[in-house]
């Protein structure tokens, strides 16, 4: 109120300055960031709004719902090799599956994903089998480049460094003339991120076709959405650079699918960036080597547990007549199978090459490191591990 | 043949990279209508349009950090830096992404990206205006680092860097921009990458430097044959990295001393890392220590009295008569 009067004693005044090409300051008003709403299509028991509800193909319906199931089998999967010292530090996924998946749900073989590390169900999606991303997971050079065929960044590692390169490949494809979009994901942690704002900044000024997916999950590492920004809809940092924005409650698949599906349909439309805040829950820890217990409470784990993204599709797609308790099951032991699967796969798979580590950085190898080449392999040599 | 400041060699090389292939493109603030501060990019817009000259937001880690995505899908972005002290803004994409991002992929991607920026001290410019940081660059592995001397080498290798699949810093000493004329072949021309000139041969001394500084070095090896007879060979290093060990070497070789001189700070520059190759390779012919003379260890200083902390020519002479003598 006391902002408005201000504005109106100021717009009073008898004399105005005004620059050729900048409003007067005293014309502007403030800005109205509004409500945002949050998008549920699927509430946490499972029930449908109905004016909302989708008109997906129950093959659709049950390829996502498997993504989903699949996504937490190998996750609990990579859990267990890693409390058995048989897997690097990971990232866990679990409790975030409607969100990861569902926004890779409208993307074609043309789009690229830039995904950031807590992504698997996504990547399972996009063509990364199982056994590639343990192969990554547990340190083989050879887990980073996508898959031939899949137009994927590597996942980043440096919070927020692979948004500004997605920000690119859109620019690259509005300057090729391409109807095709990128979809990039990040945290709220990420959100803090200079290089972000300037990210969406330029998706903006360029009208690049990028979705943007803020993962809020309410924690970056021990660190809570409210600590990380003073306004906690991060909704509105779209909004600030001029680009449409939504909330959506990123465990609820129906609303994630339908979502991106808009955002992507503009992207392609030539309509620019869409910003969308899912908000999820990290239910796990931050990674493998992170202890939760340090820093929050057990009571907010338990609220979110009743919000469980995967229960509450079963729970539609049983009601809809699709799944059932004997269909769930089967599905539940075929998806722990294939985790098994790549596991046994991933065992049998070569040990790291050590000598190839020079070979990727140029497209040719310049003198000097060919010289540094030589005297590593000899070191190898005598290590006796080269053969 | 037409006599061209660097400032216009470098525009010829641009126009003529957007004429030959339509991937490239130019990313930067201030590069289009205004034609960039220093006039680089004079007329390139009007001449090829707002999508392949793209004015940007004011933001440099934003600026590479696109670039590095289109490099990625394939277009061939060519980004003006206003001054190389701004780089810094963007050291994180270029160091997490522009550097490694082949490597990560084993290959996958190549990231075609030449960084422009005008670099170095010596025109009366404000704070953070004059830096010479090549080492930096030269010390990330996964980079090539560029920098020529004249008009002629300028644009030759400058083509030549935008036709490279790898990613390269592409360093203008602006203190050359306008400093003199030369001539520039009609018909393109393009430099070998990694390569170093011996621009005068000599028996007593080899001579090692790079950008702005060769103009010094030049005035003092003239200087040196007339009023002293002593015949340097001069080397202008042209690449930074990957280093011509080679050329050094043999030079280095044939005189048994050397000096090496550049602006950037002294502390691991690239003068250390010369003197570090050249123990290795050929200690057994040196008659006298290597000497540097170099920026000193502090941030570039203001401009009234920045002249203090350039090398100059009389200097040069002094170290290299001490080398001469040196028992």
């Amino acid at each position: 109120m006391a902002f408005q009067e201000h504005e109106k004693k100021k717009t009073t005044s008898s004399e105005e300055v005004v620059s050729p090409n900048t409003p007067s300051a005293m014309h502007t008003s403030p800005i109205d960031l509004g409500h945002i709403e949050v998008l549920q299509i699927l509430n946490e028991h499972g029930e449908v709004d109905s004016g909302l509800e989708p008109d997906f193909s129950d093959e659709k319906l049950l390829e996502v719902y498997r993504s989903m199931v699949l996504a937490r089998a190998f996750d609990k999967r990579m859990m267990t090799m890693q409390r058995q010292g048989r897997m690097g530090t990971f990232a866990p996924n679990i409790g975030q599956e409607a969100c990861i998946v569902g926004q890779v749900t409208s993307l074609t073989k043309d789009d690229w994903f830039s995904p950031s590390y807590r992504s698997f169900g996504a990547q399972i999606m996009r063509g990364w089998s199982m056994k590639h991303l343990m192969r990554l997971w547990a340190g083989f050079h050879d887990g980073f480049p996508p898959p031939k065929d899949v137009n994927d960044l590597p996942f980043s590692i440096v919070i927020g460094s692979h948004v500004l390169p997605a920000v690119g490949i859109g620019m690259g494809m509005n300057y090729k003339k391409k109807r095709d979009c990128v979809l990039v994901n990040y945290g709220d942690g990420a959100s803090s991120q200079g290089a972000v704002s300037e990210a969406l900044n330029f998706a903006a000024v360029y009208k690049a076709p990028v979705i943007f997916i803020c993962e809020n999950n309410g924690w970056a590492i021990s660190t809570p959405t409210k600590k990380q920004s003073a306004n906690e809809v991060l909704a509105t940092h779209g909004v600030a650079h001029g680009m449409p924005s939504i909330r959506v409650d990123g465990n609820d698949i129906l609303a994630m699918m339908c979502a991106t599906k808009e955002a992507t349909n503009r992207a392609r439309n030539g309509e620019g960036p869409t910003f969308i805040e899912a908000i999820t829950y990290r239910m796990s820890l931050h990674t493998t080597a992170d202890d939760p217990k340090v820093y929050r409470n057990d009571e907010e784990v338990k609220v979110w547990e009743s919000r469980c993204p995967i229960k509450r599709f079963e729970t539609y797609l049983t009601n809809k007549g699709i799944l059932d308790a004997d269909s769930i099951e089967k599905m539940v032991t075929s998806c722990n199978d294939e985790a098994i699967q790549a596991r046994d796969a991933f065992y049998a798979m070569p040990p790291a090459d050590p000598t190839e580590i020079f070979d990727h950085l140029f497209n040719t190898i310049p003198e000097e490191l060919q010289k540094q080449k030589e005297e590593y392999l000899k070191r190898l040599h005598q290590k006796g591990v080269d053969e | 043949m037409s006599k061209l400041t660097m400032v216009e060699a470098i525009n010829l090389a641009l126009s003529e990279e957007m004429e030959r292939d339509e991937n490239v493109c130019m990313l930067g603030e201030d590069i289009g209508v205004n034609g960039g501060v220093f006039r680089a990019t004079k007329d390139l817009q009007k001449k090829y349009g707002e999508e392949r000259v793209m004015d940007t937001p004011l933001a440099e880690c934003g600026i590479v950090g696109t670039a590095i995505g289109m490099a990625v899908y394939g277009v061939r972005p060519v980004v003006e830096i206003q001054f190389s002290g701004f780089t810094m803004q963007a050291f994180d994409q270029i160091e997490q992404n522009m550097a490694r991002l082949r490597n990560r992929t084993r290959g996958k991607y190549n990231i075609p990206i030449v960084l422009r920026t005008p670099f170095g001290g010596g025109i009366r410019a404000v704070e953070h205006h004059s830096e010479s940081r090549e080492a930096y660059w030269a010390h990330t592995p996964g980079l090539k680092v560029v920098i020529p001397s004249g008009p002629r080498n300028a644009r030759a290798l400058l083509a030549a860097a935008i036709r490279e699949d790898d990613p390269i810093i592409f360093y203008e000493p602006k203190a050359v921009y306008r400093a003199f004329r030369e001539d520039v072949p009609d018909k393109p021309e393009i430099m070998e990458i990694g390569k170093a000139e011996v621009v005068r041969t000599g028996k007593d001394i080899t001579l090692i430097s790079y950008g702005a500084m060769m103009r010094p070095c030049k005035e003092a090896v003239n200087d040196l044959a007339d009023d002293h007879g002593i015949d340097v060979e001069l080397i202008d290093l042209l690449t930074i990295s990957p280093m011509d060990t080679e050329t050094l070497a043999a030079s280095v070789q044939k005189t048994g001393r050397c000096i090496i001189v550049h602006e950037g700070q002294r502390t691991c520059g690239v003068a250390a890392e010369i003197i570090a190759r050249l123990n290795e390779v050929v200690f057994e012919f040196l008659e006298a220590p290597i000497k540097r003379i170099t920026g000193f260890d502090i941030p570039f200083p203001y401009f009234q009295v920045e002249e203090h902390f350039l090398p100059e020519s009389e200097e040069i002479i002094l170290a290299i008569k001490d080398t001469i003598d040196w028992q």
